[in-house]
C-alpha cells in the first residue's frame, strides 16, 4: 500500500510540477518539491463558510385557562429509579386528564416523558418516551382518543433540578402533561 | 534502516508503552502521551512574520497534540532557515532530532502567499521531499493543517486528522449552539442556536450536512442541516419522538429511531424525509443505530435481553446478533472506520465509561478512566475517539487514543460542551 502511495507521489512529483532543485543536501539527491498551487492542489480551508441559523426567537407558549385549575392544573407524574408505569398516586390526576380529553374531543394534549442525567442521551431519549407512552395507553383505556395525544420525549435534555443527587433525580424523572396551546 | 522504517519501530515501541507524560497547549491538554514519541524539529518558516497565525506554530501544536511526536527547539538562524537552506544533518543528529521541517512564506504578484516546506530525515540524511502551496492569508492555519498531515503521513504511514473538522454541542446558561471547529478545537463557528436542546450530530460523509435531533419543537425531531447555506430540511419529523441519526456511507440514506409506532424502533429514512422504512420490529427499545463502513451491518443498542446492550443485524433487516455480553449497561456503539473495533459506553460500577470491543478476539478493555462518559466518536484514521465527559462539574470534551494510552482534554471556557461527532476527511 506504502509502495504503491509513493509510486503515485513519484509520478506525480515527474509529471511537470515545478521542481525545487536547489536543496543541496550532502548525502542524497534531493527530491522535489510538489507544487499543488494549482486548482487540485489549492489548499481547501478546514473550516469552509458556515451560515448561522438562529431559531432562539421561537416557542411561545399561550395560556389555555380552561385546563389551568384544580386537579387538571396538576400536570407531572414521577416515577421511581428504572419505573415506567405511573404509580397509584398519580392515578386521579391521570384520569382527571382523561376525563377532560373524552369531554372535550377537540382538545389535544402532549405528554413530555423525562429522565434523569444518569446514562447516554439517546437510550435516555427512548426511556422517556416509555414514559410518557405508559400514560399516553392508561388515557386511551380511560377513553380519550388517539388523535388526541401525542407522547413524545425530552430525555435526560430538560431536567427540572439542575442537582446531580437522588432529589433532584427525583423531580427529573417525571412525565409532563401541556394541553395544545402551551406547547 | 530508513527513517520510516525506525519511525515505525520508534512508534511500535510507543504502542508497547504506558506513559504519563503531560504538557499543555492553548485549550487542548495532553494529559497522557507516549513515552517514546519521534523527536522532530520544526523550523520557523522564513517570512511567516507577515501572517496574523505562524505557519510553523501550528504545525508544531498539531503534531505534538497527536501524542506521536516530541518538538525538539530549532535554534535561531539568521538568515531564517527556507525550504531551500542546506541542511546540516550532523547538527540536527548532535540535537537528537530524527526529522527536520524547513520552509518559507513568500508573497506572490498576484496577491496570494506561496508556502514551500521540506521535510528532512537527519537520521538518515535525506531529503524526504516537501509541498509548496498557494493560499490566502485567511488560509494559514488550514495550510498549517496540510503540513502536518503530509509531516504525519510521512513519518508514521497513517493519514493524518488534522485538516478534519468536529461538530459539538455548547450550553451556555439556556441557550445551545451547535459549533463547527478545527480538529484542533480553533476557529468554531456556529452553525445553529438555540433555546432548546441539540444532541446526536452525525456527519454526511462528505463533510458537507450534518444530521441532528433538535428540540426547538418541543419534541425531538430530526434535521439535515447544509454547513455552507444553512439551509435545513425535515428528516424526521412523525408523530412522537424522532432521534439518533446515523448516515450511510454513501450518504443516501439515513438510520433513525422512531416512536411513530409506539416504543423506539429503527427506520431506514432518506435525508429528506421520504421513503421511510422500519428496520426493526422489537417490543421493546432499539435505538443509536450505526451503519458498519461497508454499509451492510447495523450496529444499535436494545434493551430486548433485559438490559441495554449492542446488537448487530442485517442493514435491510434481519435477525439480530448480541455483540456485548459484559455488564447490564452497553451504548451508544460506533464503528472503527476499519471495521474492527466497536466503541461504546459501559457502565462499570456507576461509571459510564469508553469501551472497546475487538470484534475479530472478542476483547473488551475500557480505556478512559472518567465516569460520566457520552457520545465516543471516532477520527477518521481510527487513531482517536472524541468523547464528551464532564469535569470539575463542566461539560468537556476529551479524546483517547483506541488504546487508551493518550489522552487530551478540550475545554471551552464558559459553556457545557457534549455531543462531539468527528468529521470525515475533506477532499
Amino acid at each position: 500500500m506504502r509502495a504503491i502511495w509513493i509510486a503515485v507521489l513519484g509520478a506525480v512529483l515527474t509529471t511537470g510540477l515545478v521542481a525545487c532543485s536547489s536543496t543541496p543536501t550532502d548525502e542524497q539527491a534531493p527530491a522535489a518539491v510538489e507544487d499543488r498551487s494549482g486548482a487540485q492542489g489549492k489548499p481547501e480551508p478546514s473550516s469552509g463558510p458556515i451560515a448561522k441559523v438562529d431559531v432562539t426567537g421561537r416557542g411561545i407558549s399561550g395560556p389555555d385557562p380552561a385546563v389551568k385549575t384544580g386537579v387538571l392544573a396538576q400536570r407531572s407524574i414521577f416515577y421511581d429509579l428504572d419505573q415506567y408505569d405511573v404509580k397509584d398516586q398519580y392515578r386521579q390526576l391521570v384520569e382527571a386528564h382523561a376525563r377532560y380529553l373524552r369531554d372535550n374531543p377537540g382538545r389535544k394534549m402532549l405528554i413530555q416523558g423525562n429522565t434523569d442525567e444518569r446514562g447516554g442521551r439517546e437510550y435516555n431519549i427512548s426511556l422517556g418516551q416509555k414514559r410518557s407512552e405508559g400514560v399516553k395507553r392508561m388515557m386511551l383505556l380511560l377513553g380519550a382518543k388517539e388523535d388526541q395525544i401525542e407522547s413524545v420525549s425530552l430525555g435526560e435534555e430538560k431536567p427540572r433540578s439542575e442537582g446531580h443527587d437522588e432529589q433532584a433525580w427525583a423531580q427529573n424523572r417525571r412525565s409532563d402533561i401541556l394541553y395544545q396551546g402551551e406547547y | 534502516m530508513n527513517i520510516i522504517g525506525r519511525m515505525r519501530k520508534l512508534l511500535a515501541a510507543f504502542l508497547l508503552c504506558f506513559a504519563s507524560a503531560a504538557a499543555a497547549q492553548l485549550v487542548v491538554e495532553v494529559t497522557g502521551a507516549g513515552a517514546q514519541r519521534i523527536p522532530i524539529s520544526i523550523a520557523p518558516f522564513a517570512g511567516e512574520g507577515a501572517l496574523a497565525q505562524s505557519i510553523s506554530s501550528v504545525v508544531r501544536a498539531d503534531l505534538e497534540r497527536s501524542g506521536l511526536f516530541r518538538m525538539i527547539e530549532a535554534p535561531a538562524a539568521n538568515p531564517p532557515l527556507t525550504e531551500s537552506s542546506s541542511v546540516n544533518y550532523a547538527e540536527w543528529r548532535a540535537r537528537q532530532a530524527d526529522a527536520l521541517v524547513q520552509g518559507s512564506v513568500a508573497a506572490r504578484p498576484d496577491g496570494r502567499l506561496e508556502v514551500r516546506f521540506k521535510l528532512f530525515d537527519t537520521v538518515k540524511s535525506a531529503d524526504l521531499s516537501g509541498v509548496a502551496y498557494t493560499m490566502t492569508r485567511a488560509q494559514a492555519r488550514a495550510t498549517a493543517h496540510r503540513i502536518a498531515d503530509y509531516v504525519y503521513e510521512k513519518l508514521t504511514g497513517e493519514k493524518g486528522v488534522f485538516s478534519t473538522r468536529i461538530a459539538y454541542v455548547v450550553k451556555r446558561g439556556n441557550r445551545y449552539e451547535l459549533q463547527i471547529a478545527d480538529a484542533d478545537g480553533a476557529g468554531e463557528e456556529t452553525a445553529l442556536a438555540s433555546f432548546e436542546p441539540i444532541v446526536s450530530p452525525s456527519w454526511s460523509p462528505d463533510g458537507r450536512r450534518l444530521a441532528y435531533v433538535s428540540f426547538e419543537n418541543k419534541k425531538p425531531v430530526v434535521y439535515v442541516h447544509t454547513l455552507a447555506d444553512g439551509k435545513r430540511q425535515v428528516a424526521a419529523n412523525f408523530k412522537g419522538s424522532n432521534s439518533a441519526p446515523a448516515w450511510s456511507p454513501d450518504g443516501s440514506r439515513l438510520a433513525v429511531s422512531l416512536s411513530r409506532e409506539g416504543g423506539s424502533q429503527i427506520f431506514m429514512v432518506n435525508p429528506d424525509g421520504s421513503n421511510v422504512r422500519r428496520i426493526t420490529q422489537s417490543g421493546g427499545i432499539d435505538t443509536e443505530p450505526v451503519f458498519s463502513p461497508d454499509g451492510q451491518t447495523l450496529y444499535f443498542t436494545s434493551d430486548r435481553g433485559g438490559s441495554p446492550q449492542i446488537y448487530r443485524m442485517p442493514a435491510g433487516g434481519g435477525e439480530a446478533q448480541r455483540v456485548t455480553f459484559e455488564g447490564s449497561y452497553n451504548v451508544s456503539p460506533r464503528i472503527s472506520p476499519n471495521g474492527r473495533v466497536l466503541a461504546y459506553i459501559s457502565r462499570n460500577a456507576g461509571k459510564f465509561q469508553v469501551a472497546t470491543l475487538d470484534l475479530a478476539s472478542r476483547q473488551t478493555q475500557v480505556i478512559t478512566d472518567s465516569d460520566k462518559d457520552e457520545s465516543p466518536s471516532f477520527a477518521p484514521n481510527g487513531r482517536m475517539i472524541l468523547l464528551a465527559t464532564v469535569n470539575g462539574g463542566r461539560g468537556v470534551l476529551s479524546a483517547v487514543s483506541a488504546d487508551g494510552r493518550i489522552k487530551q482534554r478540550l475545554s471551552i471556557s464558559a459553556g457545557d460542551v457534549r455531543e462531539p461527532s468527528w468529521g470525515p476527511y475533506t477532499k
